[in-house]
């Protein structure tokens, strides 16, 4: 029980207004959803900027959710069985922040890495392109919406997505993704 | 044809095709995992519809939120309809927005311009 002081002040001291590790569900997503609109409703923050934050918290969350549903079975002798994530708001003076972690395999790293390069290096009009290309289907070739996803999360978040990946074994590297939204509204 | 009536969730919005009434709408906030599961009834009543649609159909959109999957649902939506005015329909599209809510503003300026079907933005 010592533990659980240094977490509560690590919490606070991070600005953590949430913090979740394990499977990543539905339902859970819809929890998580709920708790955190109610928590920004209740604190009086600023509409737009409240719009913004649960917009970005939507995508990222799914984004995770049907991640971690796209990776196939993984094999009993690899060390990285479970299909569980790392989900984290915070807010800090100047803006919100949302973090999420899964495990990727490593295949997957030099495209993902190139298309969040891609999102990070294009301007406001440049990523309302991107969107558009991907919606109607022409921008880049892959199945579903994960493309859409990021370019919206960049689009309403204003900011450079940060991104990570810490190699885990020869197969798979942990993938964290940081998206930001300004508390302060523009004009 | 049979109206469809669709109550809304938490994450999925209150849908209202009565074309008894002439009333098509979708209003509330569209985030499920699965849009494409949530939407497919919505598009094969449209598909239905516009068989033989009223002489006028006025289509409502107002969406607190919405996320990317629920985009590429809305915009087949939209295709549907622009098909039934390019077939000769009178055919027209309302988004209705809380007028501050610039982003949503924005989105529906997206939709427009890549849509030729009578599309009007609605701040409310």
């Amino acid at each position: 029980m010592s533990m659980t002081y240094s977490y509560y002040k690590n919490m606070q001291l991070n600005n953590i207004i949430f913090v979740y590790q394990g499977e990543v569900t539905a339902d859970l997503v819809s929890s998580i959803l709920q708790m955190v609109e109610n928590k920004l409703e209740g604190e009086g923050e600023d509409r737009k900027v409240k719009k913004r934050v649960f917009n970005v918290m939507v995508e990222c969350l799914q984004n995770v959710y049907h991640h971690l549903d796209a990776l196939p079975p993984t094999d009993p002798s690899n060390p990285v069985r479970d299909k569980t994530a790392l989900l984290m708001i915070g807010r800090e003076e100047k803006d919100y922040y949302i973090i999420t972690g899964n495990h990727v395999l490593n295949d997957r790293i030099p495209d993902l890495k190139a298309r969040l390069d891609r999102i990070n290096r294009s301007s406001k009009e440049e990523l309302k392109q991107l969107y558009q290309e991907v919606l109607t289907g022409t921008g880049f070739s892959e199945k579903g919406t994960a493309g859409l996803g990021m370019i919206d999360i960049a689009r309403k978040s204003g900011q450079r997505l940060g991104y990570d990946f810490h190699p885990v074994n020869e197969k798979y590297s942990f993938f964290s993704l940081e998206a930001r939204v300004s508390r302060i509204p523009e004009k | 044809m049979r109206n469809l009536v669709i109550e809304p969730t938490s994450k999925t919005p209150k849908v209202i095709l009565n074309a008894d009434l002439g009333i098509f709408e979708i209003t509330g906030r569209s985030i499920p995992e699965d849009a494409i599961g949530f939407y497919r009834k919505v598009l094969d009543w449209i598909e239905e519809y516009s068989k033989s649609p009223l002489s006028e159909t006025v289509f409502k959109f107002q969406l607190e939120y919405f996320n990317t999957s629920s985009s590429k649902c809305l915009l087949d939506i939209f295709r549907k309809l622009e098909r039934m005015h390019k077939n000769g329909n009178k055919v027209q599209i309302r988004w209705h927005y809380d007028s501050d809510d610039e982003d949503m503003a924005e989105t529906g300026q997206d939709y427009q311009a890549l849509l030729d079907v009578p599309f009007e933005l609605v701040p409310v």
